[in-house]
């Protein structure tokens, strides 16, 4: 008797295989390292019966390198919007319309007709959150809301400061710190920007990106920090407090949108109809400790993660921040200088 | 001409296709691998940097021009890129002190080896090669983990009594003097074993009969003696060191560039990728000057002035 059970198991499930083999096909999702929750892709699976594979990049620019080469197999890709405006006139992405999808209506009004990609004909919100300053309190107690944290650290935190080497945000930062604006070509300002810059920069101990152990262990003391990486560093770490600079500060948004060449597009429009569902959407803000562009995501996301101040901005802060576009090259050109001459 | 002439050119021309057919699996392997992607590199260290990343197909000079020049963006005055050449400097003093370093620890650890017994060579020779089984990238956090404030050696001396704050090692120059010369000193030792364990001991011997100091055995018998062996186990420490990329990223910090680190910068978030190629082949040609300067000295092989 238990020998035929097992047989009838195994028979089972070769049929269970056998339907999976004829599953309604394949999804190829390419999308930023340690970003995708399993249990969405796993649930995305056995609800439409499609095999999802992930593929990791780690920057914008080697995501859009390997595209731009082609041959590479991806449906799906996720931009951040500084680089978006790149993907769409370099004809990369597929004018799929995601705006015409039926989740579209949960899309929280303030991320759709947005400059990067306006009435959202290419792509539709990721994850979003913001770049900005890091504080032990502990080892600081005064306001952690300005850039001065790092760029005139007071005494307690000098020497035990980490920024982040992602250009883009730190030059915002400083350069609203400075007084300009973002993308700015104005000499003056620049030139006072990098001014702050290379005299701050002695007061740093690091530029690296693996922050949160080192913050939570008590090696970095202050710092210029993503929203979502302080908020995990902060879940291990009480002290750890995350600063809005008063002056600017950069918001960043990543979209998941389908390639030119695509070769799975209605699975792939299914997965954006999917993730625009408020459920769903909640499954990916829980994982990587965002916000989430989709209205009513918070009902289903953690009370830790749906009220900390990294996530939902404090009221008094939110004119502060701007969307990071990418800057003209010319301008481009101006920063990367400023840059490696700050890193020499 | 006589058949035996006629048979004997045909051996000849037959040795000579042979001699190439062999080759060509080499030679094409080489051209594939090395020389085609080398040339890219060098084609696109001459076009304009494209809006976004990639390249223009037009020519340019600038990319080859901000090597080593760079034109102020403030008073637009050109002057040579001082940024450039510190990290240049930078990268230079680290390979050179690394290597220098991997030679003084290396050369006593293969001495010892290869005084050895035969028997038990292999096991001491086993065990340099262990740090092998593990990836690089491991080795270097497992670094981070030993000199980082809260880690062994601060933690032990703090326990003692002997510090009372934490020394900062993790992040600053000699943390990445450290990693550099544990990750390499293997590849110094094996080549310098290799000299040492065919040094004929009686010529030691024979140095000491004749009342030379110990030092005077080791600097005029010893090391000429092994030197191929110190030039290779320096070429292969050196050319790597010149182009580490993580071991200044995790424990330097990434506060002041290496060579490689620059490079990246200049095809990830530069966008300028004929700077970066230019910069490569730069590289490329600091360490094909250095080898040819190594190689120069090991053409007077020490042996010959023994023979």
């Amino acid at each position: 008797m238990k020998r035929r059970l097992g047989l009838a198991a195994f028979a089972t499930g070769l049929l269970a295989s056998a339907a999976i083999a004829h599953a309604e096909g394949e999804l190829n999702i390419f999308n930023w390292g340690n970003y995708t929750n399993p249990e969405l892709v796993k649930k995305f699976e056995e609800t439409y019966k499609i095999k999802v594979t992930i593929t990791d990049y780690d920057s914008n620019d080697t995501a859009l390198a390997k595209v731009r080469q082609g041959g590479h197999g991806f449906d799906i890709v996720v931009p951040s919007a500084s680089v978006m405006s790149i993907w769409i006139t370099d004809g990369l992405l597929l004018e799929s319309r995601p705006d015409q999808l039926e989740n579209f209506k949960n899309v929280d009004p303030e991320w759709v007709n947005v400059s990067f990609d306006p009435g959202r004909h290419y792509s539709i919100p990721w994850q979003w959150g913001t770049a900005g300053v890091v504080v032990n309190k502990t080892v600081y107690s005064g306001d952690p809301n300005t850039a001065a944290i790092f760029l005139d650290p007071p005494p307690e935190l000098v020497g035990k400061i980490n920024v982040i080497p992602e250009m883009s945000d730190v030059m915002y930062i400083a350069i609203a710190y400075a007084g300009g604006e973002p993308c700015t070509s104005d000499l003056a300002v620049l030139k006072k920007t990098r001014d702050i810059l290379t005299a701050a920069k002695p007061k740093w101990l690091a530029m690296e990106y693996s922050t949160i152990e080192k913050f939570a262990k008590g090696d970095f003391a202050a710092g210029v920090d993503w929203s979502g990486v302080t908020l995990r560093t902060r879940m291990q770490n009480k002290d750890i407090v995350y600063g809005y600079p008063k002056d600017g500060y950069p918001i960043w948004m990543d979209n998941a949108a389908i390639l030119k060449d695509a070769k799975n597009v209605e699975n792939a429009k299914l997965f954006l109809n999917f993730i625009m569902d408020p459920v769903n959407a909640a499954m990916i803000s829980t994982f990587a400790h965002s916000a989430s562009g989709i209205k009513g995501a918070e009902a289903f996301m953690p009370e830790e993660i749906k009220t900390a101040p990294e996530v939902a901005i404090p009221e008094k802060f939110k004119s502060a921040g701007k969307i990071n576009l990418a800057c003209p090259p010319e301008v481009q050109e101006l920063y990367t200088r400023i840059w490696t001459e700050l890193r020499k | 001409m006589t058949d035996v002439a006629k048979a004997g050119e045909t051996r000849r021309r037959n040795d000579i296709r042979d001699r190439w057919l062999l080759s060509a699996p080499a030679l094409t392997l080489i051209a594939i691998a090395g020389t085609g992607p080398l040339l890219i590199v060098l084609i696109y260290s001459f076009l304009a940097p494209g809006s976004y990343g990639d390249v223009k197909w037009e020519f340019s000079p600038n990319g080859w021009f901000n090597v080593f020049l760079s034109r102020d963006i403030f008073d637009n005055t050109v002057s040579l890129a001082d940024a450039h050449y510190t990290i240049f400097w930078r990268t230079l003093r680290l390979a050179l002190a690394t290597t220098v370093l991997c030679l003084l620890l290396g050369f006593p650890l293969a001495y010892f080896i290869a005084s050895r017994p035969p028997g038990s060579r292999s096991i001491w020779l086993f065990l340099i090669t262990i740090p092998f089984w593990t990836n690089m990238l491991i080795r270097t956090f497992a670094i981070a983990e030993v000199i980082r404030n809260e880690g062994i050696i601060n933690s032990l001396l703090m326990r003692l009594g002997l510090l009372v704050a934490p020394v900062q090692m993790l992040f600053t120059d000699f943390a990445t003097l450290v990693g550099m010369t544990y990750v390499h000193l293997p590849l110094m030792v094996l080549p310098l074993y290799a000299s040492l364990e065919k040094l004929d001991f009686r010529l030691v011997e024979a140095g000491y009969d004749l009342y030379a100091s110990r030092f005077g055995v080791l600097l005029r018998i010893i090391v000429p003696l092994t030197r191929p062996g110190i030039i290779a186990g320096s070429i292969l420490v050196f050319v790597p060191a010149l182009s580490s990329y993580v071991i200044p990223l995790v424990l330097g910090g990434g506060k002041n560039l290496m060579i490689g680190n620059l490079i990246e910068l200049q095809f990830g978030q530069g966008r300028n990728w004929p700077l970066g190629a230019a910069l490569s082949v730069t590289l490329v040609l600091v360490v094909m000057i250095a080898v040819i300067f190594y190689m120069r000295n090991a053409g007077e092989p020490g042996g010959r002035a023994h023979g």
